[in-house]
């Protein structure tokens, strides 16, 4: 809080603790490189040293140039698939934050619904897909409620618990002061739920993806498959592992790129008032 | 600053009515009697201490007063009808928002009314003023200390000038020195708005320092037992507290409050 003393006086302990924090500073981002460094290196090495073809396991190196080879086609089926996997969890977004919100509204709604909501989720998304394929026409539509039935639910679930979180003075407080029930939603239930919601984000995000590269596989190379999971399908049947393994390093990549983004948003949003975003001060 | 009221509070039995309870009982789930027959009149000015044993029904009287709840029977009126804004709650809680700055927690009650930010803009920062956190406008409840979040509470009570304002222990949670200080400017606010106030309270010395009626409450079942007048003039200060007059005081209303909690000891224990 206050300036630092002109003459600081720095303990033992405080300095081992001060010592303990820059090397935690760095090591946070160096743990993580140096290691992802020495998987690759002993990936390459098991494969030069056991002589395994490269239909087999190819070099990361064969991967890397795999990569920026084809990257005119790999990164046009990435395109294709992160646009699924954004509609989607929009989709997602709309669809479980308006169920939950109807769910706050009515306790009767959420007994007739969530029992559906439920079965919806825990029935393996692979299972449901083929007949989606059959009753829905249009392929992209197809591939879209795929990913939507994956990621709705973490929303669904976790906006609702954050719906139900009120704090009961503050809702009484609401009653006293003659709140509508819009005002209610809109001023103290959303706000409660918004830390909720965001963590029920993060996990749709991944699930998304999850969900429109499952779509994929289930639906097939028949039509006009150009998703990156059609491509590792394609670079299968052609024994083509190098351009697989390229094309699950993009899908990979597109996985951590979701991740990183609902992080950020909901640290900007939380920053200023919760303590998941607030750095401790001691 | 002008007064909400520019006239000052006449002393007591002078003032006019403002509420009144006529014979409420509450009996929760239709076995357990939380309030027994409390009739009670609180006229404009008045500061009224409920004051009680946990279980004697002040905290059930003070949600019938703000309508959370209705009573089981009796009547609660209020003279001229209760409108919008005619009341103002401090629970034991600061309960603030979290997400919101201080400003805009203390904006809420006129939010609920849909009345726009700008056009209340200088009420909310007289109240803030008036409770000492005028540099605090754009802070988060997070960023304060216990007994400046409840300051930010109690200027979101007041902040609408209401009619009644109901403390529910406010400051039961606060450390002794803070608790003072807020017993102090309490009091200062009341000089300057002119306001009623029924405050809940466990601790003897705090209601008789605050109000001029305290109202003696009792368990099992909930009831009125006994009511006291403090005839100290307001303002009230430091030299009141430590005086022999209210020494005397405490030692009654204490005397009082055994009386209550004694007629049903074996229940209490």
């Amino acid at each position: 809080m206050s300036a630092a003393p002109a003459k600081p006086i720095l303990d033992e302990e405080e300095a081992r603790l001060a010592r303990a924090r820059r090397i935690d500073r760095i090591g946070k981002w160096a743990m993580p490189a140096l290691m992802l460094i020495v998987a690759v290196i002993v990936w390459d090495r098991i494969v030069v040293i056991n002589e395994i073809p490269k239909y087999i396991l190819p070099r990361p190196g064969l991967v890397v140039e795999t990569l920026i080879n084809d990257f005119g086609t790999l990164s046009a089926s990435a395109v294709v698939t992160m646009q699924i996997t954004l509609m989607a969890l929009a989709v997602a977004v709309i669809g479980g934050v308006g169920l939950a919100v109807f769910f706050a509204q009515s306790r009767f709604f959420e007994m007739a619904f969530y029992p559906f909501a439920v079965i919806l989720q825990v029935t393996p998304v692979v299972s449901i897909a083929p007949l989606i394929f059959i009753y829905v026409d249009n392929r992209l539509v197809g591939l879209l409620l795929c990913a939507w039935i994956v990621a709705f639910f973490p929303i669904l679930s976790n906006t609702t618990l954050g719906l139900n979180s009120t704090d009961h003075n503050l809702r009484d407080l609401y009653r006293i002061y003659g709140a509508t029930r819009w005002q209610r939603l809109r001023y103290l239930q959303l706000p409660t739920a918004l830390p909720y919601f965001l963590g029920g984000l993060r996990i749709a995000g991944g699930l998304s993806l999850i969900g429109a590269v499952v779509a994929e596989y289930v639906a097939g190379t028949g039509g006009i498959g150009s998703g990156l999971a059609f491509r590792i399908l394609e670079a299968g049947y052609r024994l083509n592992i190098a351009r697989m393994f390229a094309a699950l390093l993009l899908i990979a990549a597109l996985g951590v790129v979701i991740f990183a983004a609902t992080s950020l948003l909901s640290h900007l949003l939380l920053r200023k008032w919760h303590e998941s975003a607030i750095k401790r001060e001691i | 600053m002008s007064p909400a009221y520019p006239l000052p509070i006449p002393p007591l039995g002078h003032r006019k009515p403002l509420l009144e309870l006529g014979g409420v009982d509450k009996v929760f789930n239709g076995s357990v009697t939380a309030l027994q027959g409390m009739n009670l009149k609180v006229a404009q000015g008045d500061f009224i201490s409920l004051l009680g044993p946990s279980g004697c029904g002040k905290s059930t009287a003070l949600r019938l007063i703000a309508g959370l709840m209705r009573p089981s029977s009796g009547s609660i009126t209020w003279s001229g009808g209760q409108a919008q804004g005619d009341l103002g709650v401090v629970f034991q809680e600061p309960t603030l928002m979290p997400w919101a700055t201080v400003a805009q927690n203390v904006y809420l009650p006129f939010r609920l009314q849909g009345r726009p930010f700008q056009e209340v803009e200088d009420r909310i920062a007289r109240a803030l003023s008036l409770v000492g956190l005028e540099n605090f406008h754009k802070a988060y409840p997070r960023e304060l200390s216990g007994g400046m979040k409840m300051r930010v509470s109690i200027a979101r009570a007041m902040v609408t000038e209401p009619r009644l304002i109901l403390m529910d222990e406010p400051f039961a949670a606060l450390d002794e020195i803070t608790r003072h200080k807020l017993n102090n400017d309490l009091l200062d606010l009341r000089e300057k708005l002119q306001c009623t106030v029924i405050f809940v309270t466990h601790s003897v010395f705090e209601s008789v320092f605050l109000s001029d009626r305290i109202v003696v409450m009792a368990a099992r079942p909930g009831r009125v037992s006994a009511e006291l007048q403090v005839d100290e003039p307001y303002p009230r200060s430091e030299d009141f507290r430590t005086s022999a007059r209210y020494a005397e005081l405490c030692h009654m209303t204490s005397d009082a409050l055994h009386v209550a909690m004694g007629e049903h000891q074996e229940a209490a224990e």
